[in-house]
């Protein structure tokens, strides 16, 4: 399928779009095309396949310190009036903000570039998607599992252009899958995505989640409590991604953070380093922010130290500190966020956590986390698909997940070991790099079920 | 049908989308959002493929019916048993839903007039950080064809606001939100719904609450009786009745990621679910309410309908669709097969999941004067299940001690935890009609790829006896 978009096409999208305003108004257009297609399976069988395809205009409209935003996938002649015109009209209807900063510059844009194409995942087609969950499924026959996941592929490319002359372009692919072999007591799972199909390996992954169902089987239930955790770098991001937003300089000024007040001291262990790093080489995502800024790599947690937070230009401006390229497309209320986010990592491997842990729980993932506290941070959720008990240094079988209330704050006080960092995928939060930790005194509140 | 499927339906859609917020004094955002599109369903070598585009080119259609059809054939080739349908008549109807003052109508400058006349009186209250309001409109036209010759052409619009307020003092941050948090209250009406919230009436109470957190006592970690206000009811219905009834997580097809349920197929009508109080519906049709999940037609064609799901405590339905209502051997499905839009495939979702209220005419404060020692507890702030649904935890923005029949002194940070079953079967009072609101949850996420779906929930308050508080700030022995 032939792309839709190129610079050609979004430079004439903003000559329309400048000819639509009334000369006084500066327009920025975001222009995102986007292919993406999912195999989705359960119970040894694909039950849901399904491709999408867009080509959406977003036009952010700017006049007399004054800001708003309209969106289509209307992109002929007509179309492109009448989104300018509905940016316009809702610009209009609002207050003057003397803080509105005009739009970015050219120069804001940066040169950097990164290269996250990948011709070959672009061309997958949804065959080679059913023989990749086939050989899944396989994973599990022998032992009687029953399998469900997906297998996806996405091409997209992004446009930012705006009336002051920046531009700033990102094209990208990414594959995905994840697995879940399920058995008659317990279950496993296992998840990779990354830019390029073939740096994936669904039956490598199919095979590991397999392992965890059969090692599960038949779990005990063992009690509520503090326990020594061995947390997978899956489980470890889903936590860390309820905590990352916090370093956006908007949300300490709005004093909704657990950094208000905090920025500047030792707030975690010696062995927590935190960077936003869009440049590292497992990351993914566009080199530039909402605003077609350059992002730049931030030191936010230093040996414990909360040295940096993030900033728009706007957040920038009234802080008197410089933009870092995470701003969110504006008008918005949250300012910014970190999104690259990697976590340094140690060097012990997650067979030495085990075997140094007389009695403590191996989290292969979790589950439908929430905020319980948000100054303390403290965040609840369960255990799922893969929970183990450690005795002696060696892992005892599955036992019967649990519910967790446990400080964020607490938790990165409380790390003894850290595997090298790896690029993981979770289900609560965007991918990271990041190891996996084995931590004290983690907190278990309940025990389900099963 | 003449690339060989032997089933196909497509759904045409038109949105138009209005969020405005303010956040301290200023505008938060403003967007302006419409969106076409095309979804394609085909069922070909008895397995499905769906494919979408924003193009409406007829050239651009021809080309994703043939995707879809082409993704069909792969999905056979990892295929179980061929995909069989329940019957359903193919209906052919226009159908606008009741709306009696289009919110598209209303003007931008009036939506952010409201909005900033309810951030000044939060920000009146000494105290308040940070105030945050907002509303949101969407019109929703889809016109619904399938090879077996149904027409079904239907108009939705939904209206949403609310605000929060938010108070950080010494290490601590406290909000309150009305008249829900997490966006408000949102139901398938016009402006009318905003009028009706009365936003600006209760501002300053929800500050000055905020506040008040500040000096209240912690929540006790203990057993005892709790009463939750109807939306906090809603939610526990939405996550510990309305999941688990989902038929296709009962069949596993969620497994991967939303997970599966407690209610398998040999509890099916067997199971004692609750106390003979506990009487709950599924109902998408407008008899029930202008609820979120109010329709006409599913988005497979199926009439709107209201099915028992527990009565009188007995576990009586699942909610399904034409596919997964034919796995178990039902004549016909329930009608609640929904997509977030024309670029997302339906899935079974939660309409208008109910608790019925009491049948004697009971009100909250009657229902606090008749409990003894308690806690009352009020909107929520955190919510977490498990993947089964058995074991949940919510944490609400606000409570109250109950003592002797009086709600005496404010909590903060309250929480309460359990088993499903378990809590239900614990339900021994629920309020009347009078007290009983149709609330809408905007954002129940589900499905790969993910889709959000805006369901309805009605409750009344109600009573339950032995349920674990506080767990959210458990402390062991040996804790500081």
């Amino acid at each position: 399928m032939s792309s839709r978009l190129d610079r050609e096409r979004a430079q004439d999208l903003l000559r329309q779009a400048r000819h639509a305003a009334p000369a006084d108004t500066a327009l920025e257009l975001t222009i995102e095309e986007d292919r993406y297609e999912l195999t989705r399976f359960a119970n040894n069988a694909i039950h849901q396949n399904v491709a999408e395809a867009t080509l959406a205009l977003s036009v952010r409209a700017q006049a007399e310190q004054r800001t708003a935003r309209a969106s289509t996938h209307r992109l002929d002649a007509h179309g492109v009036r009448e989104v300018v015109d509905r940016a316009v009209r809702l610009t209009r209807s609002q207050s003057p903000d003397p803080e509105l900063l005009p739009m970015a510059a050219a120069r804001d844009a940066g040169a950097a570039g990164v290269d996250r194409f990948d011709a070959d995942t672009a061309a997958i087609t949804p065959a080679q998607r059913a023989e990749a969950v086939a050989a899944m499924v396989a994973a599990g026959a022998h032992d009687g599992l029953t399998a469900a996941g997906i297998c996806a592929t996405r091409q997209s490319q992004t446009m930012l252009l705006n009336s002051e002359g920046l531009e700033a372009a990102y094209a990208s692919t990414g594959a995905e899958f994840s697995v879940t072999m399920l058995g008659p007591s317990s279950s496993g799972w296992a998840k990779g995505g990354g830019p390029r199909w073939g740096e994936l390996d669904p039956a490598a992954g199919a095979r590991m989640a397999a392992q965890k169902a059969r090692a599960s089987a038949q779990p005990s239930e063992v009690p509520a409590g503090r326990y020594t955790v061995i947390l997978e770098p899956a489980a470890v991001l889903d936590l860390l991604g309820f905590a990352m937003w916090d370093f956006g300089a908007l949300s300490v000024l709005d004093q909704r953070s657990f950094l208000c007040d905090r920025v500047g001291t030792k707030l975690f262990g010696d062995n927590v380093t935190i960077t936003d790093d869009v440049f590292h080489p497992q990351q993914t995502g566009a080199p530039f922010d909402g605003e077609g800024v350059a992002r730049q790599r931030v030191v936010l947690v230093e040996n414990g130290w909360v040295k940096n937070l993030v900033y728009a230009r706007q957040t920038a401006a009234r802080a008197g500190a410089q933009p870092t390229g995470h701003g969110f497309p504006l008008p918005n209320e949250y300012g910014e966020g970190p999104v690259n986010v990697v976590f340094t990592g140690g060097k012990t491997a997650v067979e030495e956590m085990i075997a140094t842990t007389p009695r403590g729980i191996l989290v292969t993932r979790l589950w439908y986390i929430r905020e319980v506290d948000p100054y303390q941070k403290i965040l609840t959720g369960m255990t799922r698909d893969g929970t183990f008990l450690i005795e002696e240094g060696r892992l005892r079988g599955g036992v019967r997940n649990f519910r967790f209330n446990q400080s964020m704050i607490a938790l990165l006080n409380s790390i003894e070991a850290l595997s090298p960092a790896v690029r993981a995928s979770g289900e609560e939060a965007f991918d990271m790099v990041v190891p996996a930790l084995k931590v004290g005194d983690f907190n278990f509140t309940e025990v389900t079920r099963f | 049908m003449a690339s060989g499927a032997s089933y196909a339906d497509v759904r045409v859609i038109e949105e138009r989308h209005r969020s405005v917020a303010t956040k301290n004094g200023k505008l938060g955002h403003a967007l302006d959002t419409d969106s076409q599109g095309i979804g394609i369903r085909a069922i070909v070598d008895g397995a499905w493929g769906f494919a979408s585009t924003d193009d409406l080119s007829r050239q651009a259609v021809v080309a994703a019916a043939r995707h879809a059809v082409a993704i069909a054939r792969a999905s056979a080739r990892v295929k179980r048993a061929p995909v069989e349908l329940a019957p359903e008549d193919p209906h052919q109807a226009v159908w606008v839903a009741p709306c009696q003052l289009d919110p598209f109508s209303v003007s931008v400058d009036d939506n952010l007039q409201l909005l900033l006349a309810v951030d000044k009186e939060l920000r009146a209250v000494p105290g308040v950080t940070l105030a945050e309001a907002q509303m949101n409109f969407q019109r929703h036209h889809q016109l619904f064809l399938s090879s077996q010759g149904a027409r079904i052409d239907q108009t939705r619009v939904l209206s949403g606001a609310g605000y929060a307020a938010l108070a950080f003092a010494n290490g601590d941050i406290q909000k309150r939100s009305y008249p829900n948090s997490f966006g408000g209250q949102y139901q398938l009406k016009g402006y009318e719904l905003i009028h009706e919230l009365r936003l600006l009436e209760n501002a300053r109470r929800v500050g000055e609450e905020a506040v008040a957190l500040h000096q209240a006592a912690q929540c006790p970690q203990t057993v005892g009786t709790l009463i939750l206000d109807s939306s906090q009811l809603g939610l526990q219905i939405h996550e510990s009745i309305g999941h688990p009834i989902e038929l296709d997580r009962v069949l596993g097809t969620e497994a991967n990621f939303a997970g599966m349920s407690f209610l398998t197929l040999d509890q099916w009508k067997t199971l004692r679910y609750g106390s003979d109080l506990v009487n709950v519906v599924a109902d998408a049709r407008l008899e029930h309410g202008p609820g979120l999940g109010t329709f006409a037609y599913d988005d497979e064609g199926v009439a709107a309908q209201c099915a028992p799901i527990i009565q009188e405590g007995r576990f009586l339905n699942y909610i399904s669709s034409r596919e997964s209502a034919a796995q178990i051997g039902e004549p016909r499905s329930n009608g609640c097969m929904r997509a977030e839009s024309w670029n997302r495939q339906p899935l079974v979702r939660m309409t208008n999941i109910s608790i019925l209220p009491g049948p004697r005419r009971l009100s909250p404060d009657e229902l606090i004067a008749d409990t003894d020692n308690g806690f009352y507890m009020e909107t929520n702030r955190s919510w977490s299940i498990d993947d089964k649904r058995y074991n949940f935890q919510f944490g609400t923005e606000i409570g109250w001690e109950i003592q002797h029949g009086k709600k005496t002194r404010m909590l903060k940070n309250p929480s309460y935890s359990g088993i499903t079953t378990e809590f239900w079967n614990s339900m021994d009072a629920i309020c009347s009609r009078e007290h009983w609101t149709l609330w809408g949850t905007p954002n129940c996420g589900k499905g790969q790829p993910q889709q959000t779906m805006g369901t309805g929930h009605g409750a009344a308050p109600a009573r339950f006896r032995n349920i674990k508080i506080g767990t959210a700030y458990q402390k062991w022995k040996g804790d500081e």
